[in-house]
């Protein structure tokens, strides 16, 4: 089974691009997909992928890292992929703390990321971008020409080595287009062996463990003071 | 190289060295700047300093491909493939740069298509089956996803300035990702015919999302033209905001643009050499603007002038009791 792991911001336009492209695997290639969706504490996405006939399981992750959650699971979900037969597996997650990245080493990586977002974003949201293999950038219907050129090259800058390429989520304008380099995405039977693109972040200080109080006498594991100075 | 000769030589390194947590001192080279980062930082970026060196090795080999100047582009040609019931498209046609070409069609019957087309650089794998030539031969494959080949700019209705920054700012930061040389001119012709599209004046130091609509569609218009790098360009109807439709079209043209646009409004379709009738998901037509056409186009824009004043003049708070002599001839009779 195929396995795409795609990442992005909240409300970048992950759900929209991926039904477009869903639709074009479907109808063309007529493949068998499945989504799985990472979240924090709820999501109406499964609705929507239910909808197109995907196949949908949702993972939230409560008080833990939405991409620490994701890596902990992902053999679970390739086994559900392969055993319900499934031709592609496509992970959707939103990444929260810029820090982490659900990118595998081997499997085909993609971050989405809107125009809208500032072009200062492509530096600031770190590796689910920094390691992507396809970057897809959207929401290139709502701003000028210049500023669509100008968010490219700030990828470029942030991810010298990625297929950079525009969809429109909206009327699905370059997802035939996109969904080519789906299409090339590596198989898999299982992820033994396999390992992150990125280290998530040396975490684990109270705080990760319910703490909720403030001051030093709360403070363990691991903290982190900042400079003020 | 020192890190301080580096900058000067090539700016846009700024860029790499500005999102790491610690700033190089100029005076030492970058291999040593980046061996000299301490472990616990390194930890922090979840990197080692080789792929450090390797990332920054191939950041400066990607700013140096941006800044190559790729093969001007003379002419893209159409091949047809099907209809959307299977029927040949017999159709080829070869459109050339400084050309205007509009597309007409009902709505559902393949102009999105046709332009995505053009922008995908089509070889018999999209639905209509179409080949697409560049120069007269078939594109390199890897086109389709380099940002330097980025084939197609668009223009529509939609489109806004999203960015905080001033006219100038914006310009100056376009055209440093383009990294042209003289920056200052271009910046200047931009601004300069902007002003002229759009009627009314704006400065330089006005931010971009405070333009009217028809400053910012003059703007973008202009930057189009003088700052894109893409060749072709498509326009999805730009409204009558009060711009200068017709200089901005010859702009484009002048800088060997390929313009393709999508339009009903019949004074911008006749503003085309040609057009390219859409039905049922082929090329059906290829009309040439003839000189009668480009006659009644004149007459046209007059009375689109005139429909113009008399919204001004409702905008101005006048009163509308009296209509020019023309409007009132073509329907003045029948109506009273
Ligand atoms: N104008 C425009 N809007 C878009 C585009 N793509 C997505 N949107 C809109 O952006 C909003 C968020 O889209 P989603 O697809 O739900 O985003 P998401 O990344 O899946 O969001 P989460 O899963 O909640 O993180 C929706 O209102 C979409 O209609 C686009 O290309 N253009
Ligand atoms: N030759 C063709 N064969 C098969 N499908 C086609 C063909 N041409 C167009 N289509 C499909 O027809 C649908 C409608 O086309 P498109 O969106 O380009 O129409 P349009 O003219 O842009 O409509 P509108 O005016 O509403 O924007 C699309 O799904 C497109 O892929
Ligand atoms: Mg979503
Ligand atoms: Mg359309
Ligand atoms: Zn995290
Ligand atoms: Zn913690």
């Amino acid at each position: 089974m195929q396995l795409v792991t795609v990442a992005g911001p909240p409300s970048a336009g992950k759900t929209s691009v991926l039904l477009r492209i869903a639709e074009t695997l479907q109808k063309q290639d007529k493949l068998h997909l499945g989504v799985i969706k990472f979240d924090c504490l709820s999501t109406r996405d499964q609705e929507l992928y239910q909808n197109k006939g995907i196949l949908t399981r949702v993972g939230l992750s409560g008080n833990l890292c939405p991409d620490h959650f994701f890596i902990s699971n992902v053999e679970d979900c390739l086994a559900w992929g392969i055993n319900r037969e499934l031709d592609m597996l496509i992970t959707e997650s939103a990444g929260l703390c810029n820090r982490c990245s659900p990118h595998i080493r081997g499997a085909l990586a993609v971050c989405i990321i809107d125009n809208l977002s500032g072009i200062h974003t492509p530096q600031k949201i770190g590796p689910m971008l920094k390691f992507a293999d396809v970057v897809i950038i959207t929401k290139s219907d709502i701003v000028s020409q210049a500023e669509r050129e100008v968010f490219a090259f700030k990828v470029r800058q942030a991810n010298t080595g990625a297929v950079i390429t525009h969809v429109n989520g909206i009327t699905g304008q370059g997802a035939l287009e996109a969904s080519r380099l789906f299409r090339e995405a590596a198989t898999f039977d299982s992820l033994q062996g396999c390992s992150l693109r990125f280290t998530m972040p040396a975490a684990t200080c109270s705080y990760c463990l319910g703490q909720t109080r403030i001051g030093v006498d709360f403070q363990m594991g691991n903290v982190k003071k900042m400079d003020l100075t | 190289m020192r890190v301080g000769q580096i900058l000067k030589l090539y700016p846009y390194a700024e860029d790499f060295f500005s999102v790491l947590p610690v700033t190089p001192n100029p005076k030492v080279t970058v291999t040593e700047f980046l061996l000299g980062i301490e472990d616990e930082v390194l930890q922090d970026l979840g990197q080692g300093t080789e792929d450090l060196i390797k990332r920054f090795n191939e950041f400066m080999r990607q700013m140096e491909q941006v800044k190559k100047v790729v093969d001007p582009i003379r002419s893209i040609t159409i091949i047809g493939g099907q209809d959307k019931c299977g029927n040949a498209e017999d159709v080829c046609l070869t459109i050339r740069a400084g050309e205007i070409i509009c597309i007409v069609g009902p709505t559902g019957s393949g102009k999105s298509r046709l332009l995505a087309d053009i922008e995908w650089l089509a070889q018999r794998d999209t639905p209509t089956g179409r080949n697409i030539l560049v120069n007269d031969r078939i594109p390199d494959a890897e086109w389709r996803y380099s940002t330097q080949h980025k084939l197609v700019a668009q223009l529509s209705q939609n489109m806004n300035f999203v960015m905080d920054l001033t006219v100038s700012e914006f310009l100056q930061m376009h055209a440093e990702s383009r990294m042209v040389q003289d920056i200052d001119t271009v910046i200047s012709n931009v601004i300069n015919h902007a002003n002229r599209f759009a009627g009314e004046q704006f400065s330089t130091d006005t931010p971009v999302t405070s333009l009217s609509g028809g400053q910012s569609r003059a703007l973008m218009i202009a930057d189009t033209a003088y700052l894109s790098a893409s060749p072709v360009v498509l326009i999805d109807e730009i409204e009558n905001a009060g711009i200068d439709r017709q200089s901005a079209l010859k702009l484009l043209v002048d800088k060997q643009k390929i313009v393709l646009m999508a339009t009903h409004d019949p004074i911008l379709a006749l503003m085309g050499n040609r057009r390219l009738v859409i039905n049922n998901g082929k090329i059906s037509k290829i009309l040439t603007t003839t000189d009668s056409e480009r006659r009644n186009l004149t007459i046209l824009e007059k009375l689109d002038q005139q429909l113009t004043n008399v919204r001004n003049a409702l905008r101005y708070g006048e009163s509308i009791d009296r209509l020019p002599e023309t409007l009132i001839g073509l329907w003045g009779e029948k109506v009273i």
